[in-house]
């Protein structure tokens, strides 16, 4: 297969990564590594390379609509940057020294547990009556999110433990080369118990700048390949574009049933390989 | 329910529109640079036998910010085409600086504290 060739498949492939990921919401990056690897045959240095500048264009773009519906929290999303730039510079620091084989089985594990996560209905927790928490007043992190009965409060609780979360969350973006949305939104919505919708906005408002943090180190380090890169990014680029025009004329429930059995079997797939040292 | 502090400020819309335009301008940017250097490169090296199963790392100019820059300036594809992504790299790190300048407008000395340490670690990734 010579690189046109394999240019145009690569490209084809990230397409649908990244269209299947912006309907679902799952994020098109999460199968762009184990596509890369698995079905490609590149190392995985330079598909976690690839996979996050594919990151920060689609984050950016979601961001950019998040921003304007009022979801996001800005105070809290730039608060909790300093936790999640700080763990991926240490997770693509990491890279270096870990071998690829344990990255592919840690990779696999993180696959299965945001599969988990996606699939598991969460209870929404009322905050808005609860006393303001000392930490979150300080930092003035309470807010309100818009929602058909006008603007409802919400306090923000245990800062000090989601911002732990958040740390983890940056070292599996960097070491890994995913969004760690699946993460992120955790610790807001479960740890410091925010509305899911906000959790989610801040999510993406945030994964560009963790994705950026780890991708200076990537680029100095030579793991970007521009004749890998292209292809990913323009694919997923594309492809997320598209999939977020089409999104009320879809069966996403359908379609988010079929990327979770797709990232369940990849991350089986990157473990078997990762344990017996095919990678 | 209690009615919103005045601490709280709503977000201003000026501000939303700047930072919602400037992601979706930098992405764009960064995307069509990439399909530039992306379509020179394959015209010119698209009957090769593509390589990646093995990690080799990057020659010098294509890994540092001035090396991607000359080249990319003396059209080397593959020089445009970092440069693209450094440029899409370079959009997220213009938002936290737009963020921290509001912040100061606002007087929230706290967040352009918090807004100037993001930048720094993004700055470290990117320069070393």
């Amino acid at each position: 297969m010579n690189t046109l060739a394999f240019s145009g498949i690569v490209c084809a492939a990230s397409f649908c990564a990244g269209f299947l990921g912006s309907l679902t919401g799952l994020g098109g990056g999460v199968v762009i590594v184990p596509l890369l690897t698995l079905v490609f045959g590149a190392d995985i240095r330079y598909a976690i390379g690839a996979s996050l500048v594919s990151i920060i264009a689609t984050s950016s773009g979601a961001a950019a609509a998040y921003v304007k519906e009022g979801f996001t929290n800005i105070r809290i999303g730039m608060l909790l940057e300093i936790a999640t730039t700080i763990g991926a510079l240490v997770g693509a620091s990491l890279v270096a020294v870990i071998p690829a084989n344990v990255i592919a089985v840690i990779f696999g594990l993180v696959l299965l547990q945001s599969a988990y996560l996606a699939s598991k209905h969460r209870p929404e927790h009322a905050t808005a009556n609860l006393a303001p928490d000392p930490v979150a007043a300080r930092l003035r992190l309470d807010s309100t999110f818009p929602t058909d009965a006008g603007e409802v409060r919400y306090h923000v609780r245990h800062v000090p433990g989601g911002f732990a979360l958040m740390w983890v969350a940056g070292v599996l973006s960097g070491l890994l080369g995913i969004g760690s949305g699946a993460v992120k939104v955790l610790a807001m919505d479960q740890v410091m118990l925010m509305p899911f919708k906000v959790s989610t906005a801040t999510s993406n408002f945030m994964i560009g700048v963790t994705a950026a943090a780890s991708a200076g180190i990537y680029l100095r380090r030579g793991y970007v390949v521009p004749g890998l890169a292209m292809p990913v990014m323009l694919g997923v680029l594309a492809g997320s574009m598209v999939g977020a025009r089409l999104l009320f004329r879809m069966p996403v429930r359908k379609l988010r049933i079929l990327f979770a059995v797709v990232i369940v079997a990849l991350a089986i797939e990157m473990i078997y390989h990762g344990v017996a040292g095919e990678l | 329910m209690a009615a919103p502090d005045s601490s709280m400020p709503p977000p201003d819309p000026r501000l939303q529109r700047v930072v919602g335009n400037l992601l979706r301008f930098g992405v764009l940017l960064a995307a069509a640079v990439v399909l530039a250097g992306g379509i020179a490169y394959l015209a010119r090296h698209g009957a090769t036998i593509p390589d990646y199963r093995v990690f080799r790392g990057q020659p010098a100019n294509l890994r540092s910010l001035g090396g991607i820059v000359r080249s990319a300036l003396a059209l080397d594809e593959r020089g445009v085409v970092q440069l693209g992504l450094v440029l899409l790299i370079a959009t997220p790190i213009a938002r936290v600086a737009i963020a921290g300048v509001a912040f100061a407008f606002e007087r929230d000395r706290t967040y352009v504290l918090v807004a100037l340490l993001v930048l720094a670690l993004l700055l470290k990734s990117l320069l070393g």
